[in-house]
């Protein structure tokens, strides 16, 4: 590898609020102010700030479909394959092929199919488990899961700037500004 | 919605009645926190919960008593015969699972319908459920009396002799359908307490406690990107749960319906039983509700307003629950068929009428208690009533099994069914079973969903800005 990436100092700046509104204001204003690598942390879910930081349309939806397909295709085959083909039994005279009987369990495997799909969807792409994560480093971040509502811009922003970013923060009127570490 | 309309009545001369809050007035993000999360990371357990758990506890050894004899002698030491194959493990798997379908109600129908309330009763109705199945999934497969054997005709898997499930028996659609509930309750359930773990994760003092909580809540830092997803996910697993939750009793009463006994084949089975499921269940969230929110001062977090909307769940379904009744007494003498009459003759005037009269007293008369403010207002009565509804149900299924099996077509081939004290044994270890697991999570995991009942604090409304 010729090319070295420089080490990044920073993993970014983080600023401490203490109401939803707050956070809300300030990820609406860094936005407009240009920044686009940043994440907001909050101890409850905040819907308006998928529009300030401009977050896309989840993917969670589509993958539950999928998986709610796969289940219910799964379900019936399975019902067809082992009573029309693997082991045809006659049952008080209906067909091999009874398919209002494989009605029920097709749909519990359908409901199975898009539950599973969506749990494990939604933490894969939200890539957890990891037990690690720089902003956990931040002392005030304990309080995120409480009562604190934080912002922090990431280093990897193309308008990150150590001095000018942390002022622009600062005039937000946050309770603090922190550095978070790489 | 109907109750805010109660709290003030436009243009009426009518004093409004207050009905109190989802929660009481004063609370910050900080105080909820601080005092859910404070009953699990407090070193000092009450005394009070180490008498429960012991008292639970000795019924969870009770259950593996029985358990274990069951497993060497056979099912012959219950009083099932040969008329009464059913008996006691089905009522009491009727019974279980009735009672586990609260839970989901709470949890995703209104989380759909937008209901504010559900918010401080969801997680330990949830955990209500999860313990429900499990008790209630241990009694069919008990009733096997060989479980290992069962499981070629229980499960579709490639077994040696190339056998499969018999997917044409509502039997074998159960299995999918509790399986499935259990399944997708826990997963609901487990991604509801994630950011809770994160709290409990970073308010612990000891390691072992921050480690534990650490590991188990993946990490979760609160992030907009991941609640935008987890919020996603969490209402579309509650609109998955809410036609399961229906689906599970509809397929257990099929278990009944599609078969030819007097008295079970019935197309009102369906409505009849998901409806006495959630009238259980109810009474049971408020059976464990009424000493957890006293026990632990939680009543500014489960109001009386709950437990005025509880009650009158379940005067509704418990009216629909009597409409069954009434509905299958006039089918019996409607249809015009000897047998459906005499079953129905049978179970007013027969060996049984005093469990028949005493469900109908409690399930269609002493609901009606429900209707009176003063009835609602009154907690310990409330706590008895919600007791009765338990044993209630518990008639009905009882009724409705025994009853049917013990007479039916030929009566050369009558008798009668009497339980045996391994019957009761193993039913006492199995609310033993879930009593044990409702003390351990009431101590170990956050019995009230903190991070919904911030959303529920004046605080987490946003204000117009001001600048």
């Amino acid at each position: 590898m010729a090319h070295v990436e420089p080490v990044p100092t920073l993993y970014g700046l983080m600023a401490e609020f203490e109401t939803p509104t707050a956070l809300v204001s300030a990820a609406t204003k860094a936005r407009l102010e240009g920044y686009r690598h940043m994440d907001a942390y909050s101890p409850i879910p905040i819907e308006e700030l998928n529009e300030a930081l401009g977050l896309g349309r989840t993917k969670v939806p589509l993958i539950t479909l999928i998986g709610g397909i796969l289940g219910g295709i799964g379900g019936y085959t399975l019902e067809y394959w082992s009573q029309a083909i693997a082991y045809p039994m006659n049952v008080g005279g209906r067909p091999y092929h009874s398919w209002p009987h494989f009605i029920p369990v097709t749909f519990e495997t359908t409901v199975l199919g898009a539950a599973l799909a969506c749990f494990v969807g939604m933490w894969m792409l939200n890539k957890l488990p990891m037990p690690y994560h720089p902003v956990f480093d931040v002392e005030a971040f304990t309080r995120a899961s409480r009562d604190r509502f934080f912002l922090c811009i990431e280093s990897t922003d193309p308008r990150f700037d150590r001095h000018s970013t942390s002022k622009f923060l600062e005039s937000l009127h946050p309770v603090g500004v922190s550095d978070v570490a790489p | 919605m109907a109750d805010s309309m109660e709290d003030h009545l436009p243009g009426s001369s009518v004093p409004a009645r207050v009905m109190p809050e989802v929660i009481a007035p004063g609370h910050t993000f900080q105080s909820v926190t601080d005092k859910i999360s404070g009953i699990v990371l407090t070193k000092r357990t009450p005394i009070g919960w180490v008498l429960g758990f012991a008292v639970a506890f000795v019924f969870l050894m009770l259950m593996n008593a029985t358990i274990g004899y069951l497993l060497v002698t056979g099912i012959g030491i219950f009083g099932n015969n040969v008329p009464v194959g059913w008996a006691f493990p089905i009522i009491n798997f009727v019974w279980w699972i009735g009672i586990g379908h609260a839970g989901t109600l709470i949890s995703a129908i209104l989380l759909l319908f937008r209901q504010p309330w559900r918010t401080s009763i969801n997680r330990f109705a949830e955990a209500m459920t999860l313990f429900a199945v499990a008790c209630a999934a241990m009694f069919p497969l008990l009733h096997t009396g060989r479980p290992w054997l069962a499981a070629y005709w229980l499960f579709p898997y490639p077994n040696s002799m190339g056998l499969w499930p018999q997917f044409r028996s509502p039997l074998i659609w159960d299995v999918f359908a509790v399986s499935t509930y259990f399944t997708v309750s826990l997963l609901f359930w487990d991604t509801g307490l994630v950011p809770d773990l994160a709290t409990l994760r970073d308010r612990a003092q000891s390691r072992f406690a921050k480690v534990t909580y650490g590991v188990l809540s993946l990490g979760w830092r609160g992030s907009a990107r991941h609640w935008q997803r987890y919020e996603t996910a969490y209402l579309l697993l509650a609109g998955i749960s809410t036609p399961l939750v229906l689906s599970v009793h509809s397929i257990v009463s099929f278990d009944f319906a599609v078969s030819v006994i007097p008295g079970w084949h019935s197309t009102i089975f369906p409505p009849y039983f998901v409806a006495g499921a959630i009238y259980s269940g109810f009474a049971m969230v408020m059976t464990l509700a009424i000493p957890l929110r006293k026990f632990y001062g939680l009543e500014d977090f489960v109001t009386m307003r709950h437990i005025h909307n509880m009650t009158k769940i379940m005067l509704v379904t418990g009216m629909i629950v009597a409409y069954g009744y009434a509905n299958e007494a006039f089918f019996a003498w409607y249809s015009g068929n000897p047998y459906e009459g005499y079953m129905m003759y049978n179970r007013m005037t027969g060996p049984y009428a005093v469990y028949y009269w005493s469900l109908i007293s409690i399930n269609a008369v002493m609901i009606q208690l429900f209707w009176f403010r003063r009835v609602r207002d009154n907690i310990a009565l409330l706590f008895v009533l919600s007791l009765l509804v338990n044993v209630g149900m518990w008639l009905e299924r009882f009724i409705i099994i025994i009853t049917s099996l013990s007479r039916d077509f030929l009566p050369s081939s009558w008798d009668m069914f009497h339980p045996t004290s391994w019957d009761f044994a193993l039913f006492a270890g199995t609310i033993g079973l879930f009593l044990s697991l409702f003390f351990l999570f009431v101590r170990l995991l956050p019995a009230i969903a903190m991070f919904e009942m911030r959303t529920i604090v004046p605080e987490a409304k946003l204000q117009a800005e001001h600048h």
